[in-house]
């Protein structure tokens, strides 16, 4: 595919986000100065006070000499890379490859975007014209490559869209410095003569190698298109993603439903070519205020049923705001399954942990009450009781081991053993009768002990004595004992369990 | 003409089954649930599937107790690999039990929720589901518009619903088909022999829509309901009037 790029160039990318923040600025000159060994330097200045002389760089005493009342602001590390991280997001809208280009620009690869606004002429345009009426001072430039797209941007006097074909003549009249070189060859340069870059662009590249190195000639190939260069791009675009720009902003919830199932509708048939399903989807939404609103979905297995995910996504509407209006809706699945190929069967009995519906209903209350919610249990290599069941990881997982049915386990587990009173006059024997919250229950028949270790490698202390006991009325209990008899009431007894 | 007379009385009796939602199972269906004596207490002599039992355990006890019964009848119930869901708010049961009940325990699916209305929720739509073979929500009480859309989901889907109402001062009527009480009994065992035996039970079968209703003890032994001592449930009414009175 043919490769176009933009580049966008905030001058006073800093001075404008404060002129933006605080009106009051907007006619005054200031600067934004930081420490550097010990005096303030420099780091940003305004358009007025670059007219009176001053420039980046300079002494902030130098300054306050040459314009009386000038204003200094303070400068806060990395604020130029936050704000064009945000001001990437928002171009989005203009391109899904975004790249921030640091100090004070950013990169759009747009190969492939500008015929959705006309031209590439109006497509340009409207990026400048937003940017500017937001207030930032922005230049911006589009042709085949970063490098030549980045060095109209910055010293291009004629037009801003370089053709295919005029790369390089486009370069021609501009200094070394379009080219992106490092200062110490951008001074050997000067010192040559070589004042332009048709003055070296013809010469022999083994003589611009061993006099400039190697770093001019990438630049000079990345200018050109003879090598490549790779943009990192600030959101990685999803391999199935779906969007749907809307002509008015939407605010209604019967809005935003219409949007998920045209979203849905879309990414669902390319899902479905492709014999693949959902596990996890999220809607995002562009807000008219900059800010994103979004909502994830997750399914227990794999689904391309537009009607299952669209009841997922219906649970969430109402956690959307959209505030003003939301003016694009995103719709990724960053994680995709194949959808296992299901057998109609004539005639199953009850088909359990596969069946579609079982899946669709766990979504369903993952959905509403949080995944949490849901736990499967299967069997661990624990004597342990609490430690005997482990939760399972997936719908699908099989026990591992058997299910132990050879000792006796209670119905219903405390979570906590609760301590109880009892009286036990023979070691190893269990206990003639407990108090459990104030009741006295007899022990009219009982089995055991069974002796469970502790799991020194786990955890410190004493082990139990379980004892299966049952009480005048029949009632049966899980008892144990902490630790080896004591005599007395040295021991403490805990009930954990009630039997069936 | 009395003849004439018992037989209108059946068939209309017969409508109103239908007309409240209940569908008896075909005959070559089930071989039953494994109740014994218990089934002839059902219309048709057929344990209702498909429709809402109610158990009510005021006690830890009872409700370990109602657990044990319920597992019993999921051994019947899942039996060609269906799986069930068990939603609770505050859940006890230790899925390893299920294990002697016969029950494989990672077929058990567990919802626990925070709120009593969630647990409806969860109820209902989970009820609608055809791919399950059994729903179990715990609960403090259920009103009877609730049980009844309860009754309305499983009329649809035929899947089993058990409802554990821990909170029984609260009575209400509910459309639930049949209300049960499971007390543990004490276990015996051959003369002689020392330690616990197999678990026991009184079941109580308080009401059931079209049904007589009775008690029985019932015991779980060799993988099965065995009812225990007299099995006809008059007989045992009776003697626990005489015990009261």
């Amino acid at each position: 595919m043919h490769k176009r790029f933009v580049t966008i160039w905030f001058r006073h990318l800093i001075t404008d986000w404060l002129v933006i923040r605080q009106p009051a600025l907007s006619d005054v000159p200031f600067i934004v100065v930081a420490k550097d060994r010990g005096r303030l330097v420099i780091t940003a200045a305004n358009i007025l006070a670059e007219n009176q002389g001053v420039t980046v760089g300079m002494a902030a005493a130098d300054a306050k000499a040459i314009i009386p009342g000038l204003q200094v602001i303070d400068d806060r590390p990395g604020q130029a890379a936050k704000l064009l991280k945000a001001l990437g997001e928002w171009c989005i809208r203009y391109s899904p490859i975004i790249a921030i280009d640091l100090p004070d620009g950013l990169i759009l690869d747009v190969s492939g975007c500008a015929h959705l606004w006309g031209s590439e002429r109006a497509y340009l345009k409207e990026i400048v014209t937003r940017l500017r009426s937001k207030g930032y001072d922005v230049r911006a430039a589009m042709a085949d490559t970063v490098g030549t797209a980045w060095a109209i941007s910055r010293f291009g006097q004629v037009t801003p869209i370089i053709e295919s074909v005029g790369q390089a003549t486009a370069l021609l009249p501009l200094p070394p410095a379009a080219l992106r070189l490092e200062p110490t060859v951008l001074q050997r340069l000067q010192k040559l003569g070589l004042y332009q870059v048709s003055s070296f662009i013809r010469m022999p590249r083994s003589v611009l190698r061993r006099r400039f190195g190697e770093s001019l000639l990438l630049r000079l190939g990345q200018a050109l298109g003879q090598e490549d260069e790779v943009i990192t791009p600030l959101q990685v675009v999803q391999p199935y993603q779906e969007r749907l720009p809307c002509l008015e902003p939407i605010c209604t919830a019967t809005g935003i439903e219409i949007a998920i199932q045209r979203l849905l509708e879309m990414l669902c048939n390319r899902l479905r070519e492709e014999g693949k399903g959902i596990r996890t989807a999220i809607l995002k939404g562009y807000r008219i205020d900059g800010k994103i609103v979004q909502a994830a979905i997750g399914t227990n297995r794999a689904s391309h049923s537009i009607h299952h995910l669209f009841k997922l996504f219906e649970l969430k509407i109402a956690a959307i705001e959209p505030a003003l209006g939301i003016e694009l809706f995103v719709l990724e699945a960053p994680k995709v399954e194949d959808v296992p190929h299901i057998q109609e069967a004539l005639w199953a009995g009850k088909p359990g942990l596969d069946d579609l519906g079982v899946a669709e209903l766990l979504d369903k209350i993952g959905g509403k009450m949080g995944a949490a919610t849901i736990h499967r249990y299967l069997p661990d290599e624990h004597h342990w009781p609490e430690r005997s069941i482990r939760p399972a990881l997936s719908l699908r997982e099989k026990p591992a081991a058997t299910w132990r049915n050879d000792k006796p386990r209670p119905t219903r587990l405390l979570t906590r053993p609760e301590p109880i009173e009892v009286s036990a006059p023979v070691p190893d024997y269990p206990p003639m009768l407990f108090r459990y919250k104030g009741k006295v229950h007899h022990i009219k028949k009982a089995d055991g002990p069974e002796r469970i270790e502790r799991e020194w490698w786990l955890e410190d202390g004493d082990h139990r004595d379980y004892y299966n006991v049952e009480d005048e009325h029949g009632q049966r209990y899980w008892l144990f004992r902490l630790g080896h008899y004591a005599g007395g009431q040295g021991n403490q007894w805990f009930l954990h369990g009630f039997f069936a | 003409m009395t003849g004439t007379k018992k037989d209108i009385i059946d068939q209309l009796q017969k409508n109103i089954l239908a007309w409240q939602g209940f569908v008896p199972p075909e005959a070559g269906d089930t071989g039953g649930i494994g109740l014994g004596p218990v089934e002839a207490a059902f219309p048709n002599a057929v344990f209702p599937t498909g429709a809402i039992h109610e158990f009510l355990s005021a006690e830890p006890e009872h409700a370990a107790a109602s657990g044990g019964f319920i597992a019993g009848l999921l051994k019947t119930l899942m039996l060609n690999g269906g799986a069930c869901l068990w939603i609770s708010m505050s859940r006890s049961l230790f899925p390893p039990a299920l294990r002697a009940f016969g029950v494989e325990p990672d077929r058990v699916i567990f919802i626990d929720l925070h709120r009593e209305k969630d647990v409806l929720w969860a109820m209902e739509e989970a009820l609608k589901c055809e791919g399950l073979a059994a729903v179990i929500g715990e609960m403090q009480e259920i009103s009877f518009t609730q049980s009844r859309r309860l009754q309305l989901a499983v009329e649809q889907s035929r899947v089993t619903g058990f409802i554990l109402r821990s909170d029984p001062r609260k009575l209400s009527a509910t459309a639930c088909t049949a209300r049960w009480k499971i007390t543990p009994l004490p276990s015996e065992l051959e003369a002689g022999m020392p330690g616990v035996g197999f678990p026991r039970w009184n079941v109580e079968l308080l009401k059931v829509r079209n049904g007589n209703p009775g008690i029985w003890k019932m015991e779980w032994k060799a993988g099965g309901f065995m009812p225990v001592g007299e099995n006809v449930g008059e007989a045992v009414l009776e003697e626990q009037s005489r015990m009261a009175g």
